[in-house]
């Protein structure tokens, strides 16, 4: 018996497993196949159901089967079709093949779907054959010893792979699993087999499988499936096919399960791919940049000949179609012609992925791949998506042109697509967290608790935040708590929504403050940060747009920099030169985290959950100490209420101070990268030890905390009672809150405890003496950055309104009065100073009470 | 010398014989690289190697060893190929190895076929980058660089008929070389249509048509639309040039300046393949969308945009052809083979003071006779970002030089002088239309899948002279204000952020710039300079011109040296001087603790920083502190003169 049959007849017969046939002659893996084919057509040419694919064994063997088994090397010829053939039930789910032994409804009323994710490259490979004969040798070896078969060129045995995944569906549960697709399964059950019952009541005939899963389960099996993709997923289809129609016979879908596994355990970098991983199973993940339209290509081509009908069927080969010159029937020339509409084909769309900037080494240009989307996953995903892709890779040589032999020496590659996964799909709605997790290895994870432990975390975690920028300590802590941020908090159920886990800081003070400098180290410390200068941004680049495709004509909702920022830091420099419209949209952001779009008749609601570190230029250039921080920024008051935090930077003028500033800044300009490095935690570091707390680290209060935090807020208040002022407000305790659970977050700590507590209070009050002293009494008032003005400024404001009010009335009934007279008359009076300003502002508040009018210098009383 | 010829015009029989020798380990590929490294380090090898630069590709034979000087301009995806791949006849049945490295196309004889499943085939990687000569290169630096091509240059600047008696016979032969490809394509193609069943038959004619064109440096008639050659800066001429790298392209990145020797590859196998696949794109759906732009972009016409196989690439610190390729000890033992010799710094260093002293003469003439701007100008042009602590850069002195005269040639002047004593440089004119106009940031294409260049591309180290006289009153639209934004950064954080239209990536640079302007500049400066003129010529353009002819050509490449060489000195700080500043700045901040501020200390220090090198010392010493000191006085009080002036007129 010749050997190389082995291969297909013990394919073939592991998939007729449970029928107990006789193992088979090669003349009987031979020819039945394309009678049954044929069978096969005449159920269901009706309704043009997609078929097993066969090449047309007739077209391509050189000799009659007789010759074929004369001469070892005809042999190996035939071997490609006879090979291909049968296994095509193995790759498309074998209905044929259990037409007689298998006589459930299910199974045989379900067409299959060819798997063109699978099959392009595959004859490729299958040719590999004829150049290779110790390969068949073993291959024949392996027959004679019974059943121990494996598919050529690989250590797949088809058999034992199908009953190890059967096993797996069957088996695996995972109790522990956290997945976002989890909802609605018990996970004490086997998750697949609800699964199938899924696919059972919704109809959707995808199995999708994660990798991890398997490997847990079955190591080796996983290896085999990473190896040989596209042998081992057909055999996967099969397992599938069977348990399902075995548990719901009855089932109706629109065809048989195809599994789709994903996740590939190593996410792989676009930049890591080289040749090795040809032909295997990869996962890697990337932006969607392009996605070309649908295009149907062409599967089998239907050939008819002019002269005596006769048909054949041709199938795709390495992207070409051979045209038949010579008609098996009549033996015309040129006589074949193809019919369209009897031939197959199948939706494919190429996609072109993106490296994701995250993953791209610093200086250079991201790589680009080519997609291949077949069938269902055609237009699953648009441009801007963030995708994982699992797929088969593929190289392809290039040739010059068709007929000659001289061969670009390059190969195309492309991905097959098997499974998408959108990693930013949930960005909307809100639950991201998980998916977003960056991985993170044991040790790393160990090195950052270890740091976690050390008493001094905090100091040394501000003093790594842009090392460059000499001390400031204060407004660094309050940094990097800003980086950590609260715990979120949800109340949505209970209808009072979400509350702002976000810390938003705002720098003010004297240019040349390395403010900027300070915006520009977070930005780039942060994964998610986005940096604007208020001078150019207008309220669309910070928002969103609604933008028409060109191509598509789709409309398109752009987003800005608040979106895009979501879950990270938006920095805004410059934000005195905001204009007021622009400003106004972040009061909604700011405090309800949230941005409302009605644009081009899209209206939605976006989250924009970013904390805002934003700096201010003092008006007048020059910080006026004399000033307060309303009158010096000149912000509106409801914005500034907004921020948690509000830091002047201010050049102190003090020796010590200027001393360690000068060694400072020289030692910036003469130490080495290295010992600057010694001395401070690297930056990498910084941000996974952030990274980290930010996802795994969520404190609550503990009972203490909540205590101090009482007292703490109860304290602040007291403080202006006495004089009649309110010196804190709800959004004060609220803003307490918040400092101390990122503090807790800064100790990986999931209780707050009262040195949270300590260290937000203080935080707080450090930053509140700085920005809300009253310059005229030189108390810390409150009220300047709720109301915009100090509580003396406005009672002084009022009594000297009043004042001129006297004064006017006092002078009788005379309708004009000069302004400039008024002015002296004024201050003749008062005993204190009065400035033209005070004056004005004392004019103002008459005429708003419609006392007077002020035309030019004159006074008008009404 | 048949040794020479042989390595330098053929290559690939040197690598033939290699890979014979050591087939079936991969060791060859190694040995290869060791074999042209020795090559190149025998006497003045290196001047042999005919460069890209300075002779027009249909001049250099194909597939000879080239060099090129360039500026990663792109890098594209990676690529696979056959490393290895076998060829059988089909009639003999012969099998034969081959080595697919340093090829774009997978030669077999006439009579052999490629067995694409021969399992000896091995699947290897490499990068292309899309390479163009250093941007705003001075013409000096090409002349200076090649003597030997310098006669060639100018001929072909000329172009019209060159009439040299070497470019003829170069001409011929390489018409001859291209007769010789086409006649082995061509063979194999009458074999076909001799075997009959070929219905492609008829179009083989019109095929070996558009072949022969290609192979005469022609525009192929398939290619409608002029390609763009993708230059950062507008009106550049040169070659650009797809550069294969074999080995370690990870430690590349974009805008790097290499130097790479390599094999140059002109197939015109490579233009058919690029008609081919046009032709397709007609049918096949595939191609329709951007696939046959990305085709055009990607593999332009060979006689248009050359490929090099890189067997050495090395990245250049400077591009100053004066200077030895390396200074650093270390470094130069790496590339050893370029003929380094480090007594030159010494040398040099000996003769440093005069030559300072004659530049700054020169430049105080140029600046008409203000001797501060002109101290300020060279601390400007051998400034250098020599690191960076977390984001800000160190070492950057972007001068403002203000009081310019509007609308006189004055400022064209000034760039024309410091183009003769800078390797590269640009002036950027800065008119409403320029700015509105011009592409400044790098943006990517993904229909061609390319970075499409913008004028910020640039080398590290280039000159940007930013001239602000030319501005006028107006309305910048959107593109201007993303254009001045980028400006702005790019001077405060050395960097530009590319547009990736999805995002955009930060790309760290290292660009002098020099601002001139009428009164302060809009955009931030580390220093501003107001020039205060003594003389005032009466004819700007003699007295600039006369200037220039009157420094001798080798006191000109003296400046040249000192500037690019001081930039890559070392600096450091004793713990003495270090201490005496401190004191100084405290002493400072006392008596006036309005007006100096942390960041006057930073500017002196870079001043002090600057000053020092330009002496040649490499540690501050108390004398140049003060010096610095006081230089950073007169132009305070300067600028203060000014603003009285200026309040006075209001």
């Amino acid at each position: 018996m010749s050997s190389p049959a082995s291969t297909p007849s013990s394919r073939r017969s592991s998939s007729k497993r449970g029928r107990g046939s006789n193992p088979p002659t090669p003349q009987d893996a031979r020819s039945p196949p394309s009678q049954r084919r044929r069978t096969d057509d005449s159920t269901s040419t009706g309704d043009l159901q997609p078929m097993p694919t066969s090449p047309p064994v007739d077209a391509q063997s050189p000799g009659g089967p007789d010759a074929l088994f004369s001469s070892p090397p005809q042999f190996r010829h035939s071997a490609i079709p006879l090979d291909f053939d049968i296994s095509s039930p193995l790759t498309y789910g074998t209905p044929s093949s259990r037409v007689e032994g298998t006589p459930r409804s299910g199974i045989r009323g379900t067409p299959v779907r060819q798997r063109p994710d699978l099959g392009s490259v595959r004859k490729a490979r299958q040719v590999d054959l004829h150049s290779d004969g110790v390969a068949e040798d073993v291959v024949a070896t392996d027959q004679s010893l019974g059943q121990r078969l494996v598919i050529w060129g690989t250590d797949v045995n088809v058999a034992s792979c199908k009953e190890k995944f059967q096993r797996f569906l069957q088996r695996f549960i995972d109790p522990l699993s956290k997945e976002d697709e989890d909802i609605g399964l018990d996970l004490n059950e086997p998750r697949y087999m609800q699964r199938l019952e899924e696919i059972n009541m919704v109809g959707e005939p995808f199995l999708n499988v994660n990798c991890d899963h398997l490997r847990s389960f079955d190591e080796n099996l996983y290896r085999q499936l990473i190896c040989y993709p596209q042998e081992v997923i057909p055999t996967f289809d099969m397992a599938a096919n069977e348990i399902f129609f075995d548990r719901y016979p009855d089932s109706i879908l629109e065809h048989q399960i195809q599994v789709r596994p994903y996740n590939a355990l190593k996410t792989r970098n676009m930049r890591n791919l080289n040749p090795e991983d040809i032909d295997q199973l990869i996962t890697i993940s990337g932006m969607v940049i392009r996605s070309s339209q649908l295009i149907p290509e062409m599967q089998e081509a239907f050939f008819k000949c002019q002269v005596c009908a006769f048909t054949t069927r041709v199938e795709i080969d390495r992207g070409r179609i051979a045209e038949p010159s010579v008609c098996k029937n009549c033996n015309t020339m040129h006589s074949m012609a193809l019919i369209h509409n009897r031939s197959m084909f199948s939706d494919k769309q190429m996609i072109k992925l993106q490296e994701s900037p995250e993953d791209m080494p610093a200086g250079q240009t991201p790589h680009t791949i080519v997609l291949f989307a077949h069938n269902d996953l055609v237009d699953k995903v648009q441009p801007g998506d963030r995708v994982n892709v699992t797929g088969i890779y593929r190289a392809v040589p290039i040739r010059v042109n068709p007929r000659v032999s001289t061969v670009k020496s390059v190969y195309k590659t492309h991905i097959d697509v098997i499974h998408y996964r959108k990693t930013d799909s949930k960005r909307l709605h809100g639950v991201d967290e998980e998916t977003e997790q960056k991985m993170f290895t044991e040790e790393r994870v160990g090195i950052l608790k270890e740091l976690s432990k050390k008493p001094d975390i905090f100091e040394r975690l501000s003093s790594a935040l842009a090392p460059s920028i000499y001390e400031h300590e204060d407004i660094k802590k309050g940094i990097l708590l800003q980086l950590f941020g609260g715990s979120r908090k949800d109340f949505t159920h209970t209808g009072r929504g979400n509350f702002r886990a976000e810390i938003n800081i705002l720098l003010c003070g004297d240019p040349g403050t390395s403010k900027s400098q300070l915006l520009q180290f977070v930005y780039n410390l942060v994964p998610r940060g986005q940096y604007t200068s208020g001078k150019g941004s207008s309220a669309v680049g910070l928002t969103a747009y609604v933008m028409k495709d060109p191509e598509t004509r789709q409309l398109v909702l752009q987003t800005g920099a608040l979106v895009l920022s979501d879950n990270g830091i938006c920095c805004i420099d410059e934000f005195d030169k905001m204009n007021e419209s622009t400003r106004s949209v972040l009061h909604e952001v700011m405090e309800q985290q949230t941005l409302s779009i009605a644009k081009a008749g899209i209206i939605c609601q976006l989250n924009a959950r970013t904390s805002i570190l934003a700096a201010a230029n003092p008006i007048e250039s020059q910080w006026n100490p004399k000033k307060t921080t309303i009158e010096n920024i000149q912000l509106p008051h409801t914005l500034l209420s907004r921020f948690d935090l509000i830091f002047l930077m201010l050049d102190p003028r003090d020796e010590a101070y200027d001393r360690r500033l000068a060694r400072h800044l020289i030692s910036l300009y003469y130490q080495s990268e290295e010992q600057m490095e010694e001395e401070y935690m690297d930056m990498t570091l910084l941000r996974d030890y952030i990274a980290y707390a930010r996802s795994y680290v969520n404190p609550r209060l503990s009972e203490e905390a909540s205590q101090a935090l009482i007292e703490a807020y109860v304290d602040m208040r007291k403080i202006g009672s006495g004089r009649g002022m309110i010196s804190a407000y709800p959004r004060q305790l609220e803003s307490l809150i918040r400092l101390a659970e990122a503090h807790a977050k800064v100790r990986f700590s999931e209780k707050v405890e009262t040195i949270d507590v300590e260290e937000a209070k203080r935080l707080h009050r450090e930053a509140l003496k700085q920005s809300a002293t009253d310059p005229r009494t030189g108390i810390v008032d409150i009220s300047i950055l709720t109301t915009g003005m100090s509580a003396t400024a406005r009672k002084r404001k009022e009594e000297l309104a009043q004042a001129l009010r006297k004064l006017i009335q006092s002078k009788g009934k005379t309708p004009t009065l000069k302004y400039q007279q008024l002015f002296d008359d004024l201050r003749a009076q008062s005993d204190t100073a009065v400035t033209k300003e005070m004056f004005e502002e004392a004019l103002r508040a008459l005429a708003d009470d419609d006392f007077l009018t002020v035309t030019g210098k004159t006074v008008r009383l009404l | 010398m048949p040794c020479v010829a042989d390595w330098l015009n053929n290559p690939f029989s040197i690598v033939q014989g290699i890979f014979a020798q050591n087939v079936p380990n991969s060791d060859w590929e190694k040995k290869v690289t060791e074999y042209f490294k020795e090559k190149l380090k025998e006497n003045n090898a290196t001047n042999w190697v005919p460069s890209l630069n300075d002779v027009p590709v249909h001049y250099l034979k194909p597939n000879s060893l080239v060099k090129f000087r360039c500026m990663v301009q792109d890098m594209f995806d990676p690529e696979f190929y056959m490393g290895v791949y076998e060829t059988v006849d089909p009639n003999t049945n012969a099998r034969v190895l081959h080595f697919g490295k340093y090829r774009d196309v997978a030669e077999c004889g006439p009579q052999q076929e490629i067995d694409l499943n021969s399992s000896q085939t091995v699947t290897l990687e490499r990068q292309t980058f899309y390479c163009v000569p250093v941007p705003g290169e001075s013409a000096w630096s090409v002349v200076v660089l090649n003597p030997q091509f310098y006669a060639y240059i100018s001929a072909s600047q000329a172009r019209v008929s060159p009439s040299t008696s070497y470019t003829p016979s170069r001409h011929k032969r390489s018409y001859e070389e291209d007769e010789d490809m086409d006649l082995h394509p061509s063979k194999q193609k009458e074999q076909h249509m001799g075997s009959g069943s070929d219905i492609h038959g008829c179009v083989e004619p019109k095929r070996l048509e558009t072949e022969a064109s290609a192979g005469h440096h022609l525009i192929s008639p398939n290619c409608s639309r002029p390609l763009d050659l993708n230059f950062p800066l507008p009106g550049e001429k040169g070659p650009a040039c797809l550069v294969k790298v074999y080995e370690s392209w990870d430690s590349f990145k974009v805008n790097d300046v290499l130097e790479v020797y390599g094999i140059l590859s002109v197939d015109p196998v490579l233009s058919i393949l690029n008609n081919e696949e046009r032709d397709n794109s007609a049918l096949d759906p595939m191609e329709c969308m951007d696939a046959a732009e990305e085709q055009r972009v990607h593999s332009p016409p060979a006689s248009l945009v050359p490929r090099i196989h890189v067997i050495l690439a090395q990245k250049l610190q400077h591009i100053n052809p004066l200077l030895p390729a390396c200074l650093n000890e270390e470094e130069s033992k790496t590339c050893e083979y370029l003929n380094l010799t480090p007594l030159f710094v010494s040398n040099f260093m000996s003769e440093l003071s005069p030559v300072r002293a004659e530049l700054l003469g020169f430049l105080t003439h140029a600046l008409l006779g203000d001797s501060l701007a002109a101290e300020y100008l060279i601390l400007h042009l051998i400034s250098t970002v020599y690191a960076r602590r977390d984001v800000l850069p160190l070492g950057k002195f972007t001068v403002n030089l203000s009081g310019c005269p509007r609308n006189s040639i004055f400022t064209e002047h000034i760039y024309r002088i410091i183009q003769q004593l800078v390797p590269a440089s640009y002036r950027l004119q800065m008119t409403i239309e320029n700015m509105n106009h011009s592409r400044f940031i790098p943006r990517k294409d993904y229909a061609a899948n390319r970075l499409v260049s913008g004028v910020l591309q640039l080398a590290s180290n280039t000159s940007l002279v930013v001239d602000e006289t030319q501005l006028q009153q107006g309305q910048l639209d959107r593109t201007g204000v993303h254009n001045v934004t980028a400006l702005g950064n790019l001077i405060t954080w050395q960097k530009v952020d590319y547009d990736f239209n999805y995002h955009q990536m930060e790309f760290p640079c290292n660009i002098n710039v020099l601002i001139t302007s009428e009164g302060r500049s809009l955009l931030p400066s580390d220093c501003q300079v107001h020039l205060q003129p003594q003389i005032i010529p009466p004819n700007m353009e003699e007295y600039m011109n006369s200037l220039l002819t009157a420094v001798l050509p080798s006191v000109l490449n003296k400046f040249r040296i000192y500037l690019s060489l001081l930039r890559l000195l070392d600096y450091s700080i004793s713990d003495e001087v270090t201490k005496a500043v401190e004191e100084d700045f405290v002493e400072m901040r006392k008596n006036d603790p309005e007006s100096i501020t942390a960041d006057d200390l930073h500017r002196t220090l870079l001043v002090a920083r600057f000053l020092s090198l330009s002496a040649g010392q490499t540690t501050l010493s108390r004398e140049r502190w003060l010096r610095a000191k006081q230089l950073e006085g007169l132009r305070k009080a300067r600028l203060q003169q000014q603003k009285c002036v200026n309040g006075n007129e209001l």
